[in-house]
């Protein structure tokens, strides 16, 4: 089952999309991005396991012993940083949409048909 | 468009990107079967040149340090993003209806709730220090202890107290520790470029692994990312709770 990971990934992201695309609602549109985002950390967490390996952090084990992808490990961080700030964004706009339209539903924002 | 049109489009588009996506994956070496060379170096000199034992600090703070600068910026600009979307617009005031907002306006919040709001805050801001002042050693460090830091004058506002919350945590202040804690973490960049000439590159002493005090320059840059990342999250904690409690629509 070496594959399930990313099987995992690839399942999180489609999800995701599907709900980005089919979401009446904007809170909802935002949620599905964030799942989608999720994808990347698995992948990326994925990609830098090694089998029978430790977490990159030796200040109780050997420093000989076999550790996993400290890179990828910062890049996830950095992906939830940046997942936190467009979130964020995403959400004032919604906010702004709702008191501009009264409406979180997308298919109600007027100014984006004009 | 309408929402059968749209929901056809994305089942085409979504097969071929899946294809490619499935594709992709399937190139990707096995799960647990790595040999990433550039994780193996840092994995190898981390302790013995780094002289911190938490790797994913070391290259967070040090060895990756001009890339946290980038990411750093971003959370300070999308913050500054959310101030500015979320600012007071035409036809509306904020009306602090003081009783309102400083007594809560959950339901069912009880005495308990609010006595376990307030006793948690001192218990949230020594674990969120701990958290950032151990980044080189155990995992940790200024992003994850500074958002737990952002928690501590946040459960007043779970305890039913908004307006007290914006005593403990002011506006002025909050933006102040964001812009103190970017500007902070520029100038750790600045002193390598004065001190050893080279952007970013560590300019203190690494002292011995496992100690706090050690390896160079991680704790304070440590900080600086902590201070910025409690001070952007509570500027767009109040940003979000300001629109819901305070400001009100000029025509309602």
């Amino acid at each position: 089952m070496s594959f399930l990971p990313f099987a995992v990934a690839a399942w999180l992201f489609l999800a995701g999309l599907y709900g980005i695309v089919s979401s009446r609602n904007l809170i909802r549109t935002i949620l599905s991005l964030t799942i989608v985002q999720s994808a990347t950390y698995l992948v990326l967490l994925g990609v830098g396991y090694a089998d029978h390996a430790q977490a990159p952090i030796f200040a109780d084990i050997p420093q000989t012993a076999k550790a996993v992808d400290p890179v990828v490990q910062v890049l996830v961080l950095t992906d939830i940083v940046i997942e936190a700030t467009v979130t964020a964004l995403l959400l004032a706009m919604a906010v702004q949409a709702h008191k501009r339209f009264g409406s979180l539903d997308p298919s109600d924002l007027r100014a984006l048909r004009d | 468009m309408n929402r059968t049109t749209r929901l056809a489009l994305f089942g085409i588009a979504v097969a071929g990107f899946g294809f490619v996506l499935v594709d992709g994956l399937a190139g990707l070496p096995d799960f647990g079967n790595y040999h990433g060379v550039y994780g193996q170096v840092i994995t190898g000199i981390g302790v013995t040149e780094r002289h911190a034992t938490d790797l994913v600090t070391a290259l967070n703070f040090d060895i990756r340090g001009f890339d946290t600068l980038g990411e750093e910026f971003i959370l300070f600009g999308s913050v500054l993003g959310v101030v500015l979307i979320l600012r007071e617009l035409r036809g509306e005031s904020e009306h602090p209806n003081r009783h309102e907002a400083d007594e809560h306006t959950f339901a069912g919040a009880s005495e308990a709730l609010r006595a376990l709001g307030l006793m948690i805050v001192p218990a949230l801001v020594a674990i969120g220090v701990y958290i950032v002042v151990h980044g080189q050693i155990t995992p940790g460090g200024g992003f994850q202890g500074g958002v737990i830091l952002a928690a501590g004058p946040f459960a007043v506002f779970l305890a039913g107290r908004y307006l007290r919350m914006k005593l403990i945590a002011p506006h002025m202040l909050v933006e102040l520790g964001d812009a103190a804690g970017a500007a902070g973490y520029a100038l750790i960049g600045l002193g390598g470029l004065v001190f050893v000439g080279v952007f970013f590159k560590n300019f203190l002493p690494f002292g011995i692994p496992g100690h706090l005090l050690s390896a160079g320059q991680m704790d304070l840059a440590s900080a600086a990312v902590g201070l910025e990342v409690s001070g952007a999250f509570l500027v767009a904690f109040s940003e979000f709770l300001d629109q819901a409690v305070l400001v009100k629509d000029g025509s309602g």
